[in-house]
């Protein structure tokens, strides 16, 4: 879940750089920026998820 | 307008000179405020860990760190997606060979930011209080000084394409960050995050119920003064970053102090009335923690904002400060004994993205400024911290962070240092029985 976590977080940033070069027009850019770090937080919430996990339950 | 007169650079060279001299009162207050929120059992490793983390934090910085990170139009490497240029790393020769050793600006920012890594370093030592070996803090800030910090910073201040935003894709000023709140505090709140998950909690925090208990700082009086002592680095940081990464005029510093320490103030004061709501008395720590993350959020763009700016700001920070300790220990069971994610990356977090509302308004107004911040912010979560993660989590299999049981019990005084900080004083009576 952690690995998946942070994978996430990447995949929201690439998101965010691939807005920035592929959207000329500021809303559709600041629409897909925003969906980009929502992902991000998607997969900071799952990294902070398995650390609530207590150890022994861990993959 | 003209190039400056000799005279009038001199006067600025020296102005900045004397703003960077502040800024090891950061670092200072920084390592006084770890030790007063760790055990008395640990308090001389803290302040031993400090010192070191200072001395590797400058060498590697010196040595590689300043290599990838450069200053604007320095040589780097760029790679050129859809006919635009993306800049993405310095090419500079090692210790600092090629740079002009004068007092050009370049060669100041290098002195600012040998300080400066001090305090990204610092930062996670706040959160891995009392259970970090020596080693491994050494080899971790090699790291940090070395890579992590230098990447970003070139991203942010040296040329990077993070401040080209602005000329390459039309977003306000590009990234917006004059005194570090993203280079030194959220990277080294992020990092300080990576740590605490690999380390995990400190034993006897939870309770198999997962409740958390509550282990007091040792020396509530280090704290305080700790952070008094930190603001007068913080004039310094702030002053410096916007001369020499905000194109502030020394006439400009003015407002740079008076932003400075309204933000401060502001955070600390909600801190104290935020928990005096929750908790009945107010919290000295939080408190702490509260004007600490008041300056982190001062720093993004303090010599642009409007004082009445400055407040706001800084009582928004100080509410997410007081409240973000309790959630990330009660519900997210991040023990973080200094508060320094909650301090350096919630409020550092919250200062970029202001930076984007505030700094732009009235006749500054640069539209899509917001947007720049965002997505200087979304680099930190979505490229730092993954980045940060990984090389601690490699680290801490070559070299375990963690202190053995036995050690974390006997305290990290005694175990790695062989005496502790405080030998007339017997404080815990059961802290060496072994349980």
């Amino acid at each position: 879940m952690k690995l998946v976590g942070f994978l996430l977080m990447l995949a929201g940033w690439f998101l965010v750089l691939a807005a920035l070069e592929m959207l000329g027009a500021a809303t559709p850019r600041a629409l897909f920026v925003l969906a980009g770090f929502a992902v991000e937080v998607l997969g900071l919430a799952l990294v902070f998820r398995a650390n609530l996990a207590p150890p022994e339950a861990e993959p | 307008m003209g190039q400056p007169s000799p005279w009038v650079s001199e006067i600025t060279t020296a102005l900045c000179l004397v703003s960077i001299l502040l800024v090891p009162l950061a670092v200072v207050g920084l390592a006084v405020l770890t030790n007063g929120l760790g055990k008395s059992r640990s308090a001389a490793h803290a302040m031993l860990a400090s010192m070191c983390v200072i001395a590797v934090a400058a060498l590697v910085y010196i040595a590689v760190g300043f290599s990838w990170e450069g200053f604007a139009g320095c040589a780097a490497h760029v790679i050129t997606v859809g006919g635009k240029p993306w800049d993405w790393m310095a090419r500079q020769p090692f210790f600092l060979r090629g740079l002009e050793l004068n007092g050009s600006p370049a060669l100041l920012s290098v002195v600012l930011q040998m300080f400066a890594v001090g305090i990204t370093a610092m930062i996670p030592l706040n959160a891995a209080a009392d259970r970090w070996r020596l080693g491994p803090i050494c080899a971790s800030t090699a790291v940090l000084a070395g890579w992590t910090y230098p990447l970003f910073a070139h991203w942010a201040w040296g040329g990077g394409w993070l401040s080209q935003l602005g000329t390459i894709y039309g977003l306000g000023s590009g990234f917006l960050d004059t005194g570090g709140a993203s280079t030194i505090h959220v990277v080294g709140g992020l990092t300080a995050l990576s740590m605490v998950w690999i380390l995990g909690p400190r034993e006897g925090k939870y309770s198999p119920e997962g409740m958390p208990v509550g282990i007091p700082g040792h020396n509530l009086v280090n704290v305080v003064f700790g952070c008094l002592l930190a603001w007068a680095g913080w004039l310094g940081l702030n002053s410096a970053g916007a001369m020499l990464f905000g194109g502030a005029p020394p006439s400009g510093l003015v407002l740079v102090e008076i932003n400075t320490t309204l933000c401060a103030a502001a955070s600390a004061l909600v801190a104290v009335v935020v928990t005096r709501l929750r908790f009945g008395r107010p919290d000295a720590s939080i408190a702490g923690n509260g004007w600490v993350g008041g300056l982190v959020a001062s720093s993004a763009a303090t010599a642009m904002l409007r004082p009445a700016a400055a407040i706001l700001i800084g009582l928004i920070a100080g509410v997410l400060v007081a409240l973000s300790v309790e959630w990330l220990e009660l519900w997210l069971r991040v023990d973080d004994p200094g508060g320094a994610v909650s301090a350096h990356a919630v409020a550092g977090l919250w200062g970029l993205f202001a930076a984007g509302v505030f700094a732009g308004m009235g006749s500054r107004a640069a539209p899509g400024q917001w947007l720049a911040q965002l997505v200087g912010i979304a680099t930190l979560v979505g490229f730092v911290l993954p980045l940060t993660y990984g090389l601690n989590w490699v680290l801490n299999r070559i070299l375990p962070y963690r202190v053995e049981s036995d050690g974390e019990r006997q305290g990290m005084d005694l175990h790695e240092l062989g005496a502790g900080a405080y030998p007339e004083f017997m404080i815990h009576s059961d802290d060496f029985i072994q349980r």
